[in-house]
């Protein structure tokens, strides 16, 4: 499961950096980083943090590209 | 194409943002004929921007990068494989392994590459890089960890600050290297290009600003050992990231008759390839970071944007244009829109900062770190910048929609620390070191907006 984040849409709101502080931490007071990659264990917090972002910035999902043709 | 949009044969050259997003489109659109991807870089379509920041950060390795996708898309993908040359007669893409692959319609996204030093020796040393690919990313990030003395960044656009800002953040010693007056001054103007040469100093950054690197020296091993400036001075370094801006991928198309060159692919407002004779194809679309197309907020001027944001809504454009008929086609209208964050700040723009004869801060100020440039070109709203105050772009992206009056009204600016208008004195970009991420490439009578080197 990997994730991206359209940081033009984010605000800084900061609610997945409450809710999956292992993938999305805020750097300074408005700049996000996160690890595209979610690891083992984060997929529930991840899903959450995506349900609970204001602005609907974040978008989970396979890795593209990879287990096709 | 035989009558039905949604069958026969696609080929989306570029394996990157926009190629998969047109991809996922263009089956969400109902697209169900076949379906290949080209891409030159070995790996599935990764994430670029977290290279200049988490990664080189060390808090993400630069193969973990990957993008996640918004649906399965039935696809072929032809990864590792560079597109040679494009037969538009013959309908047919041609591959630097012999091969070829017909289409019916075909999307140029190529994208670009980052500038490489101009002189080849001295870009082959040990310790030069550039900065585009994860390759080029894991192999800075290694360097990074393992201590260097110095590091010297080449070019302070954004890639270059971030860079800077990066090195920094891990205590290493940073001289940057900007021939324009100032960092970001490409990009933002005087206002914000003077808080962020004041920024880098604060930070530390040993930032010099007007001159230009004239040699990069190595040792009898081939590493680097320093650098020679302009103004006759020098510096030990064992690490230089030259971030001179990018070169559009152009060259595998130059042959075909479709209107490319160092400036991208030209196309219209629906994304549909122009040939070099200003006639539109009606099979050939481009999007991303190597499509040129005009756009009405800007005076239909030929806009060429090196955004991760317009990378995805072009790729949605003309993925749905490539499966509709005529009257059901969309124009691509996006704002412009770019985030950064460096040396603790973030930075995020709407609209084109150097479509502007003047900027006024309307919110916060420059001393607080805390702010919204505005800025207008001829009495109109043109575009806006945050720091460290991004909810609030949205309001001024109406502005710009609705081309509101510059400087804004009452209520849309409060006390800012300068409330008049000053010229926003955007360089020509020629005086610059990195190239302009936004290249207002069509013609004002005015100004000249841009001069871009052919690509090397």
């Amino acid at each position: 499961m990997n994730v991206v984040v359209d940081l033009n849409r984010c605000q800084g709101y900061a609610q997945c950096a409450f809710l999956a502080p292992e993938v999305f931490a805020m750097h300074g007071e408005e700049a996000l980083l996160y690890h595209p990659v979610v690891p083992d264990g984060q997929q529930e917090r991840v899903l959450r943090a995506v349900a609970a972002c204001p602005v609907q910035a974040i978008l989970v999902g396979e890795e593209a590209g990879t287990g096709e043709r | 194409m035989n009558g039905d949009p949604r069958d026969g044969r696609i080929v989306i050259v570029g394996a990157s943002l926009a190629g998969l997003r047109a991809a996922e489109t263009l089956r969400d659109e109902g697209f169900a004929g076949s379906l290949t991807l080209i891409g030159d870089e070995a790996q599935p379509p990764y994430d670029r921007p977290p290279l200049s920041k988490q990664v080189l950060l060390g808090r993400v390795s630069a193969g973990d990068t990957g993008l996640p996708r918004r649906r399965p898309v039935d696809a072929h993908w032809r990864l590792g494989v560079r597109a040679t040359g494009l037969d538009p007669l013959g309908k047919r893409v041609l591959l630097a392994d012999g091969t070829e692959e017909p289409y019916d319609r075909l999307l140029i996204a190529t994208g670009t590459r980052a500038r490489p030093w101009p002189n080849p020796e001295e870009a082959a040393l040990e310790g030069v890089f550039t900065l585009r690919t994860s390759g080029d990313a894991a192999g800075l990030a290694a360097r990074l960890d393992a201590g260097p003395r110095r590091v010297l960044v080449i070019g302070a656009g954004f890639t270059g600050s971030e860079i800077a800002s990066g090195c920094i953040e891990r205590g290493l010693a940073v001289t940057v290297a900007e021939r324009g007056p100032a960092p970001l001054v490409g990009a933002l103007g005087g206002t914000l290009g003077a808080l962020a040469a004041k920024l880098q100093r604060a930070h530390g950054v040993d930032l010099r600003c007007g001159v230009t690197v004239t040699a990069l020296e190595g040792d009898r091993a081939g590493r680097l050992i320093g650098a020679r400036f302009s103004d006759g001075t020098r510096i030990d370094a064992d690490v230089a990231v030259v971030a001179l801006g990018a070169v559009r991928n152009t060259e595998w198309v130059a042959e075909s008759g479709i209107a490319a060159g160092p400036r991208g692919v030209t196309c219209d407002a629906g994304c549909r390839a122009f040939d070099m004779y200003g006639i539109v194809t009606d099979d050939v679309f481009a999007a991303g970071d190597v499509a040129r197309f005009p756009h009405p907020l800007f005076e239909y001027q030929l806009l060429s944007l090196e955004h991760w944001g317009n990378a995805v809504a072009q790729a949605e454009v003309a993925a749905h244009n490539m499966v509709n008929p005529g009257p059901r086609r969309r124009p691509h209208l996006t704002v412009p829109a770019f985030w950064s964050s460096q040396f603790g700040l973030n930075i995020k723009s709407v609209g084109v900062p150097t479509f502007s004869d003047q900027v006024v801060i309307a919110q916060g100020s420059l001393k607080e770190l805390r702010l919204v440039a505005v800025y207008g070109y001829r009495g109109r709203v043109t575009a806006a910048v945050s720091v460290n105050q991004a909810k609030s772009l949205e309001y001024y992206q109406r502005l710009i929609e609705t081309a509101a009056p510059f400087p804004p009204a009452p209520g849309a600016a409060d006390q800012g620390e300068s409330p008049a208008p000053v010229p926003s004195d955007v360089p020509d970009p020629k005086v610059l070191s990195h190239g302009p991420t936004v290249a207002l490439t069509g013609h004002l009578p005015d100004r000249r907006l841009t001069l871009v080197q052919p690509g090397r």
